[in-house]
């Protein structure tokens, strides 16, 4: 942490639970706030049905009435254009052209930037 | 829009830095400008973050705020006012917890007659002087006394044991005997045991002293300061004053005895509130390495009870004393006022506890006849009882006290910042002063909440200024028995 300093023992604990800075490569600077909430209860994934019916974290509360999820990157809502709803124009193919583009990427809050850019294959 | 506010903390300030001790975590953090100027803002009222970082967008960028508030949330010291805070979760022990100090009551009779006696004086809770039970105890309930002692500390590879009394040195064979005994079972049992007394040296003998020493011993001395204060109370059944016969036996005591650093243990009242002038006679002219205070133990209205008034002034001697701890810290010198050691301790561990102490859980009392109690200050007490060294504890009625004195039945805790530390304070004091070991000690709530505040801000200087010196902290301390 940088804003607090752990004096006591406790504290010193209370920051190796909590935290993901051990675990964060040394040096790299991430954005805390949008990845890391209070303990939570494990939620069932998230799966939307469709544009217009359910509205997708980021907008509303979600389907259970949670606000946990509000404010996620930009990037997650590219699942629901690629699964939920599919939107070629949008999200490449994956049936035909790039079958494992999010394949890095199992959960989008979290693994936004191995989604990799995807080029036609010119050479086809 | 969620709106964030604070949650418990108590804040204080030191070496220049603000600092906080989060309830019911009892950790300690450091501020930065930043976290500061947010705990300030939110002490105002809560609101939204983004109120928050536009009001302090003068001072601190976007990302420092929601940096620090992220901090803040994380240590649960800001949280969501939308969101329920949850309670302290009452968690009792589900199995018997090993016992790690059992103290002994060799005797119940003593050769002095202190007027404020706990256990003689006009509070006493047992009777014992009607020869219901044994005026010493006998080598074998001493004996089986050990073998509950190796017995009940389960998995833990080390026993203590204390003896106390009436005057511990009247029963000096069986204390000799038992000691031999307890090392030689332990042997056999693959622990180890390590022992300590408390005396008001009135009988060391040069060949005590040496036994003492040999056996590395550690004394506490029961001596409430120099001459005129100590012979206020502490007295002989004629009424002759104590300090005469005790001084010089104590000096040879201390000269001799080097394994173990020996303590006083100050028993204050309010004729003899005089912090400084005691502990400077007791330190420097004595010699103690450590000297421990503590108020009388007394139900309201009794003569030398400290009363409101003397708690404040008790505070502050007690601040001026620590004041001179702090000093000598900073220097790595070594100052003996062990209040503020024991209360560092604890800080510096960050335990928030769920009891008072460790009676009835993992420290024990021993009366003459060999019954359990809670501590040795209820030893032979029925109504405080939880077996005997022969027959063993019932975990029943074991289980029944914890879950009846967890401090999250003490509701007037409940709003406490010092309740981590505190947790409602002495079971014995209560049971003297309100006729319950189940009630909070509420007659010095403000003399701990005064007391801890003023270790915290010691803490905080010495992990400023020398946390080298905090690092003698980090290991458990033991039960200490007054």
């Amino acid at each position: 942490m940088k804003h607090l300093k752990a004096i006591n023992r406790k504290a010193a604990r209370m920051e190796a639970v909590t935290g993901t800075d051990a675990s964060r490569p040394e040096g790299a600077k991430d954005v805390i706030a949008l990845q890391q909430g209070p303990p939570q209860q494990p939620e069932p994934p998230h799966i939307p049905n469709g544009c217009s019916l359910v509205f997708s974290p980021g907008w509303e509360a979600d389907r259970n009435g949670g606000t946990a999820g509000l404010c996620q990157p930009v990037e997650r809502d590219l699942f629901d254009c690629h699964m939920g709803c599919f939107w070629p124009a949008q999200v490449p193919d994956q049936l035909n052209h790039a079958p494992d583009w999010t394949a890095k990427c199992a959960a989008a809050q979290k693994d936004w930037r191995k989604i990799d850019l995807i080029f036609p294959d010119e050479k086809k | 829009m969620s709106l964030l506010g604070l949650r418990e903390f108590h804040s204080f300030e030191a070496a220049g830095r603000r600092f906080l001790y989060l309830v019911p975590s009892a950790a300690v953090f450091a501020l930065d400008d930043c976290s500061e100027a947010v705990m300030k803002e939110l002490g105002a009222g809560p609101r939204a973050a983004a109120d928050l970082t536009r009001e302090l967008s003068a001072r601190f960028d976007q990302a420092e705020v929601s940096d620090t508030l992220a901090e803040l949330q994380r240590v649960r010291v800001v949280g969501e006012m939308a969101a329920k805070q949850q309670p302290m979760p009452k968690i009792v022990p589900l199995r018997p917890v090993p016992l790690q100090t059992l103290v002994i009551n060799v005797t119940n009779q003593c050769n002095l007659a202190c007027t404020y006696c706990y256990e003689y004086g006009e509070d006493k809770i047992v009777d014992t002087e009607n020869g219901q039970q044994p005026k010493f105890m006998s080598e074998e309930t001493a004996r089986d006394s050990v073998e509950f002692a190796l017995r009940e500390s389960r998995e833990n590879t080390h026993a203590h044991i204390t003896f106390f009394g009436g005057e511990t040195l009247m029963n000096f064979p069986v204390l000799k005997s038992t000691i031999a005994y307890a090392r030689r079972r332990a042997a056999e049992v693959g622990k180890e045991v390590d022992f300590s007394l408390t005396t008001n040296a009135t009988l060391l003998r040069p060949d005590i002293i040496e036994f003492l020493a040999d056996e590395r011993v550690g004394v506490t001395i029961s001596i409430d300061g120099p001459e005129d204060l100590q012979d206020k109370f502490r007295v002989f059944n004629n009424g002759q004053g104590s300090y005469a016969m005790a001084a010089p036996k104590i000096k040879a005591l201390l000269s001799r005895h080097r394994s173990r650093p020996i303590g006083a243990r100050v028993t204050l009242t309010r004729q003899t509130l005089d912090v400084s002038r005691i502990y400077r006679h007791l330190a420097d002219d004595l010699g103690f390495w450590e000297v421990g205070f503590a108020p009388v133990t007394t139900a309201p209205g009794r003569d030398y009870a400290i009363t409101d008034g003397g708690f404040d002034h008790l505070l502050e001697q007690f601040r001026a004393l620590a004041a001179e701890y702090l000093d000598a810290s900073l220097n790595n010198r070594h100052h003996g006022f062990s209040n503020v050691r024991e209360t560092l301790q604890e800080i510096h561990q960050g335990h928030a506890k769920a009891y008072p102490c460790g009676a009835g859980i993992g420290l024990m009392g021993v009366s003459t006849d060999g019954r359990v109690a809670l501590c040795h200050r209820f030893a032979g007490s029925d109504d405080h009882g939880l077996g005997t060294v022969k027959d063993g504890v019932s975990w029943d009625k074991q289980q029944a006290f914890l879950d009846s004195h967890h401090v999250s039945n003490k509701t007037d805790c409940a709003t406490c910042w010092a309740r981590p530390i505190c947790a409602g304070g002495c079971y014995h004091e209560a049971n003297t002063r309100y006729g319950s070991t189940e009630r909070p000690n509420l007659h010095y709530c403000e003399w701990i909440r005064g007391w801890t505040h003023t270790c915290l801000e010691i803490y905080g200087e010495l992990a400023e200024r020398n946390p080298g010196f905090l690092a003698q902290f980090d290991d458990e301390p033991a039960e200490r028995v007054s």
